[in-house]
């Protein structure tokens, strides 16, 4: 429910002009309140989307959104048993609803009140609206959501609809002394949401959902300015009906903005054709405190000094709202091949994608899971429709274990996604095949590969269940050096284990990881942690600690801070380590300068 | 004998590292030879001495065939049958904790084991492989001194068992240092074998613990510190003999007659010793020390993130003072654990009874230095309900080469030199003090810290805190290289040496004094008395700096002129102290003066030479002479 809107109208902003107020008002309201409606309050994605135990005790994923939807999962439910000792019977439900009594009041100024509604930009205090932007999704975030534990969430949320509403926005708040925060897919997953508990001023969520238009599409560049309010997957869907693509695909991206990817230096599934978003930006306009920051020309490079889009891109917030981006496209390319690649083991695995990363011939995607997220994967298999493939199946797994000799409990899995032209995409294949032989791989079909990128979007879905049943967990992850990798993957994972015992949690945790990236110099690791905490009275400090050794581990192991999750106030306290005094001291003077009363206070990064 | 053999072919199948790929000896030197860190290294020699690098990496390779080990399993049944006939002639029993070895066999299978002994005896290693094949154990890889290799025989066989060489000296050969570290990191990293060396670096000839080696120390760590191996166990273990193989050849070496190189006949000469008894071994495997806990906290910077990890570079201050932190954690957990045996305590109280000593004296005195011992957290072994004469007899039996029984009064055993000439009788006293000081050493570290307190107490002649405790604080620092103190803790442990001090009611203190009680002077003074030698000792050394020696001097001269001057005071009877002919004593209070500032150490080619700062000595020297109550001669108190 909405407790007061406004109409906003604007030449270059909207079609509906001519229809006047009323249609105008309410197609705002409810395109904002659609996404809210089709997501869940309290956990991942969507609401129709979630992993259950069906009447039969059998897991089953609902919905039809994606492959698995509607599918039983008959070895899931004993591969949980067994991996985190968990039981059926025992069960941690979420509150049903949001309790409307629990969420602290919307504490907003009358005289900016007046002033905002003068601007006719839609906004709403409503508890609801305000409490699903108060967060990002983080463990602990989504447990306090189910405990309906409310510290500090946003007094009020905004909805601009261009640029100019921003600019509009920003001026009152420097006038009112607010504090905005910025908020796009809410996907974040570093603290960057959470407001601030000790913020006196009015916070103002600024939710760029509403800005969400392709501006123009310039073929002869190959660039399109988009609004940044837009999320991944309607962004790929417009540029696909003019027949192009950004390529941008983050894990989130059915949920993740444009503004959040720039503002997190966000990396994307298919980066190694594409490029990450520091890549493919060609312009940025923010609004700041301090007035407007854009360029002159939209140009592939410039030497004019350190690049200002570097100031921005990982801001996360801390210096303004970006508004508009100018985005490399590329025609949709023709064709498509998932693959997929056994090796004996890991070390073999990471030796052959660093051979694949030097011969500078890596696929649009290429990862690696380790043997533990293989099993995982295996366990998320639905019930095998006809004989013939339970058959073929069986012949496969015959191959490799029996004839080949691989350990069923140390082979290791990459997975491969091939874009191009058909032709180039088969030459390129089997150079990446040949390379992988070469390594002790043996090609593992099609159809494993296309699995393995679906369980990545399904995967997220999976915590929630999990929290049902006293399993918490998260993923988090890092960039390495090549020499390091093994090192790196192995230490962490045993530092899990050993906190693990060491804070009296029971079963052994489960705790895998992939190489996601590869880069000339390194990689990106994403590792996925979970354990069963029964028995434990303050699971979520507990899992904080261990998360932090984790971080700490991975920092001991030459590994960076974050590769693309961001900083926000999860990981701050390793800034100073991270970049230097001096490093951190350059980043603070230019938040002074762009923001000197703080506007923009969600205190993350510095 | 059957039994032997049937000990020596048992099924050997050892518990392993979780993470180990089984692998050949010559497969570990072909990884060592084309580890990027040596193959850095020679290719850095190729270009700076315009060698080619084919040559170097041929030099590469027979460095490691030199000291590479080749383990046998053959060779390893062949030892063990051999040993355990050896063994069970020369010793009664071999103890051993069997719990420690427990956690030993757990720890070999979680992480990376450093086995740290501690060095009195050749028998030492070769009993610890005896040891951990007996238990089912993987063979440690053991860096042993390569003079060992003179042995031809025995020097092969003992390769074949397990052990590795190293040069006693190769800090200038970069190649030399680059193929042994990569060897030793090899074979921790993968787990193939527990790596055994000696902190004391060398067979300590006093039984008195060495200060600590940090080289090969630092080495084992840094494959955590670079995050190579997740973690890895030290292990401290302290082997204890009733009676040192080596006694009377040590007690020679430090009265500067030469000891006789390793040599196969030589090994077969000692065979003389084989109908000889030797009485107990007692090994003690401490718990095992996990790197990480310890670095956890002080190595927070990730000092290796910015440089290839196979680029040799030099550790930061703050890692070596981490080693050396470790060191003496790991050297202090061993004087810990060391078994101490009855003759030990006899030995002390002695030491401080010469010539002669009434035996019902002695066993009284010596069970009332049991109890002062335990007080002090020494680790005795007095075999159950055994009578206090018996274990003394047991123990003067044993030892009757030293000491002997005549007419109910213990003496010393200074045979043959009645009837000799003055530098005769002087030397064979001070081969059988230093043969007896073997034992009572044992217990110097234990009694060091309450005893510093002790002498600092009399020097003084003050009851306030801050004067004893400068004093304490002065001594300690003098005697660094004597006795072992972790780095930096000069108040904590004063604090320890009062508490213990308090603890037997021999000191009473307040906030600002501390003042010995009425019962408390027989503990007192024997505590001082029985680190008399050493301040004796380090005075006449002193003494003989400030007056005598020339200006600047190379070690080759010092040694035999102060031993020169101590001699001829001993011949006149101007001093009793014999243990100052011993060279340990000679130089390490030459290193103390190093490091006091009042001696230059300069290294020049042939060796270190020394040049006098005779100001600083003297003030030194005046600390002692004012201080130190000149003690009479032994034979005017009886």
């Amino acid at each position: 429910m909405i407790k007061s809107t406004c109409f906003h109208s604007k030449l270059q902003c909207h079609v509906s002009q001519v229809q006047g107020i009323e249609p105008e008002m309410h197609n705002i309201t409810r395109k904002r309140n659609l996404r809210q409606e089709l997501l869940k309050w309290n956990g991942w994605g969507y609401n129709d989307s979630k992993f259950i135990f069906n009447k039969k005790g059998q897991a089953e994923f609902t919905g039809r959104r994606y492959r698995l939807g509607g599918m039983v999962l008959p070895t899931f439910k004993e591969w949980i048993e067994k991996t985190f000792g968990a039981s059926l019977e025992h069960k941690s439900t979420s509150r049903a609803s949001l309790n409307v009594n629990d969420v602290p009041p919307s504490v907003v100024n009358e005289e900016f009140l007046r002033d905002l509604i003068a601007t006719k930009i839609s906004y709403s205090q409503d508890a609801e609206d305000r409490v699903f932007r108060g967060h990002g999704h983080c463990l602990h975030e989504i447990f306090a959501l189910r405990e309906g534990i409310f510290r500090r969430i946003p007094d009020i949320v905004v909805w601009p609809v261009c640029h100019e509403d921003v600019v509009k926005i920003v001026e009152l708040a420097c006038k009112h002394s607010l504090c905005i925060i910025p908020f796009g897919g809410g996907t974040s997953v570093s603290s960057a949401l959470e407001c601030p508990e000790e913020e006196k001023r009015t916070i103002v969520s600024l939710d760029t959902s509403q800005m969400n238009r392709i501006l123009w599409i310039d073929e002869k560049n190959l660039t399109a300015c988009v609004e940044a309010g837009i999320v991944g997957q309607d962004l790929e869907k417009q540029l696909a009906e003019s027949g192009f693509c950004t390529g941008h695909e983050p894990d989130s991206m059915e949920f993740s903005s444009l503004g959040g990817w720039v503002a997190t230096r966000a990396s994307g599934m298919k980066k190694n054709i594409y490029g990450n978003i520091e890549d493919l930006v060609i312009h940025i306009k923010m609004v700041t405190p301090r007035g407007i920051v854009e360029k002159n020309c939209q140009v592939p490079r410039m030497s004019t000094g350190p690049d200002i889009h570097h100031f921005i891109m990982g801001s996360e917030g801390t210096l303004g709202v970006v508004t508009e981006v100018t985005i490399k496209i590329r025609p949709v390319p023709e064709y498509q091949k998932y693959g997929s690649v056994v090796f004996p083991n890991f070390e073999r695995g990471v030796a052959c994608l660093r051979e694949v990363a030097k011969q500078r011939c890596a696929p649009a995607s290429i990862r690696l899971v380790d043997n533990a997220q293989f099993q995982f994967g295996h366990a998320l298999k639905p019930q095998v429709a006809s004989i013939f493939t339970s058959f073929l199946d069986g012949l496969k797994k015959f191959y490799i274990t029996k004839f080949k000799g691989f350990d069923p409990n140390v082979l290791c899995v990459a997975t491969l996604l091939f874009e191009g032209d058909r032709e180039k995409v088969l030459q390129h294949e089997k150079q990446v095949y040949d390379i992988a032989t070469k390594f002790g791989g043996l090609a593992a079909g099609e159809d494993n590969g296309q699995r393995g990128y679906m369980l990545t979007f399904v995967i997220a879905y999976l915590r929630d269940l999990g929290l049902d049943y006293y399993i918490i967990g998260e993923s988090f992850e890092t960039s390495v050096p090549w020499d390091r990798v093994l090192d790196l993957c192995r230490n962490v994972k045993e530092r899990i284990a050993r906190e693990c015992k060491e804070k009296g949690v029971q079963f052994a945790p489960f705790s895998t990881c992939r190489v996601t990236q590869t880069y000339d110099a390194g990689a990106c690791v994403y590792f996925y942690f979970a354990f069963n905490y029964r028995g434990i009275s303050d699971p979520i400090h507990v899992y904080e600690q261990i998360e932090r050794a984790a971080r700490e581990e991975i920092l001991a192991n030459g590994g960076s801070l974050s590769h693309h999750h961001g900083v926000g106030k999860l990981r701050k306290r390793w800034m100073k380590e991270s970049i230097s005094d001096v490093g951190l001291g350059m980043l603070r003077s230019v938040k002074e300068y762009v923001d000197p009363n703080n506007i923009f206070g969600n205190k993350n990064l510095l | 004998m059957s039994s032997d053999l049937r000990y020596a072919m048992k099924c050997y199948a050892p518990v392993i590292y979780k993470g180990l790929s089984p692998c050949k000896p010559s497969a570990i030197k072909s990884a060592v030879l084309h580890s990027e860190q040596v193959q850095y290294v020679i290719r850095q020699l190729a270009k700076e001495t315009g060698e080619s690098s084919d040559i170097i990496q041929e030099a590469a390779m027979e460095i490691l065939d030199e000291m590479g080990h080749s383990m046998q399993l053959g060779a390893v049944r062949f030892f063990a049958f051999t040993l355990s006939k050896i063994f069970k002639r020369l010793f009664q029993r071999v103890c051993v904790n069997e719990e420690g070895m427990q956690r030993l066999q757990q720890a070999i299978q979680e992480h990376p084991v450093v086995l740290l002994p501690s060095h009195r005896s050749y028998v030492d290693f070769l009993m610890l492989s005896y040891l951990l094949y007996t238990y089912d154990l993987a063979l440690p890889v053991i860096a042993a001194g390569i003079d060992f290799l003179g042995m031809k025989i025995v020097g092969e066989l003992l390769r074949r068992a397990g052990a590795f060489f190293m040069r006693r000296s190769f800090g200038g050969n970069r190649l030399y240092w680059a193929v042994f570290a990569e060897y030793v990191k090899t074979m921790l990293r993968n787990g193939y074998a527990p790596v055994e060396f000696f902190l004391e670096g060398t067979r300590s000839r006093t039984a008195k613990t060495l200060t600590p080696k940090f080289g090969l120390l630092s080495i084992v760590m840094e494959p955590f510190f670079k995050r190579e191996v997740f973690d890895t166990y030290l292990v401290p273990i302290s082997i204890s003999y009733e009676r040192i193989l080596e006694e009377s050849l040590y007690a020679y070496e430090l009265l500067g007659v030469p000891k006789p190189k390793e040599s196969t006949s030589g090994l077969l000469k000692a065979r003389r010793i084989l109908s000889d008894n030797f009485g107990t071994i007692h090994i003690y495997v401490g718990q095992p020390v996990s790197l990480r806990t310890l670095a956890s906290g002080r190595i927070n910077r990730c000092p290796y993130n910015l440089v290839p990890r196979h680029l040799p570079q030099k550790p930061s201050e703050d890692i070596q003072e981490f080693v050396s932190d470790v060191a003496y954690k790991m050297e202090l957990l061993q004087i810990e654990n060391m078994v101490l045996s009855p003759w030990v305590l006899a030995a002390a109280v002695l030491l401080q009874n010469l010539p002669a000593m009434d035996f019902e004296l002695l066993i009284e005195k010596t069970l009332w230095l049991k109890g002062l011992t335990q007080t002090f957290g020494g680790f005795i072994e007095w075999p159950d309900n055994l009578c206090a004469k018996k274990a003394i007899t047991s123990g003067l039996a044993l030892h009757s080469n030293v000491v002997c029984l005549v007419d109910g009064h213990v003496v010393l055993n200074d045979k043959g030199a009645e009837g000799g000439a003055v530098g005769e009788i002087v030397f064979k006293r001070a081969l059988a003090i230093l043969m007896c000081g073997t034992y009572r050493n044992q217990l110097l570290n234990v009694f060091v810290r309450p005893s510093l307190v002790a002498v600092a107490l009399q020097m003084t002649r003050s009851f306030r805190k801050e004067e004893v405790y400068s004093c304490f604080s002065f001594l300690r620092d003098v005697f660094s290289d004597e006795f072992i103190f972790f780095p930096g803790i000069s108040l904590k442990d004063f604090e320890e040496g009062c508490f213990l001090l308090t603890k037997c009611d021999a000191i009473q203190t307040t906030q600002q004094e501390i003042y010995p009680t009425d019962k408390g002077s027989v503990v007192i003074s024997f505590l001082s008395a029985m680190f008399r030698p050493f301040l004796e000792g380090y005075q006449l050394i002193f003494r003989y700096l400030s007056k005598e020696a020339k200006a600047a001097f190379t070690e080759k001269q010092f040694i035999p002129g102060v031993r020169n001057f101590v001699f001829q005071l001993l011949e006149k009877g101007n001093t009793q102290c014999y243990e100052a002919l011993s060279s340990d004593i000679q130089k390490n209070a030459l290193a103390a003066l190093v490091q006091l500032g009042a001696v230059k150490k300069k290294k020049m080619t042939n060796g270190f030479t020394y040049s006098i700062n005779q100001e600083a000595v003297n003030k030194i020297l005046d600390m002692f002479d004012s201080r130190i109550p000149v003690q009479k001669p032994v034979a005017a108190r009886l």
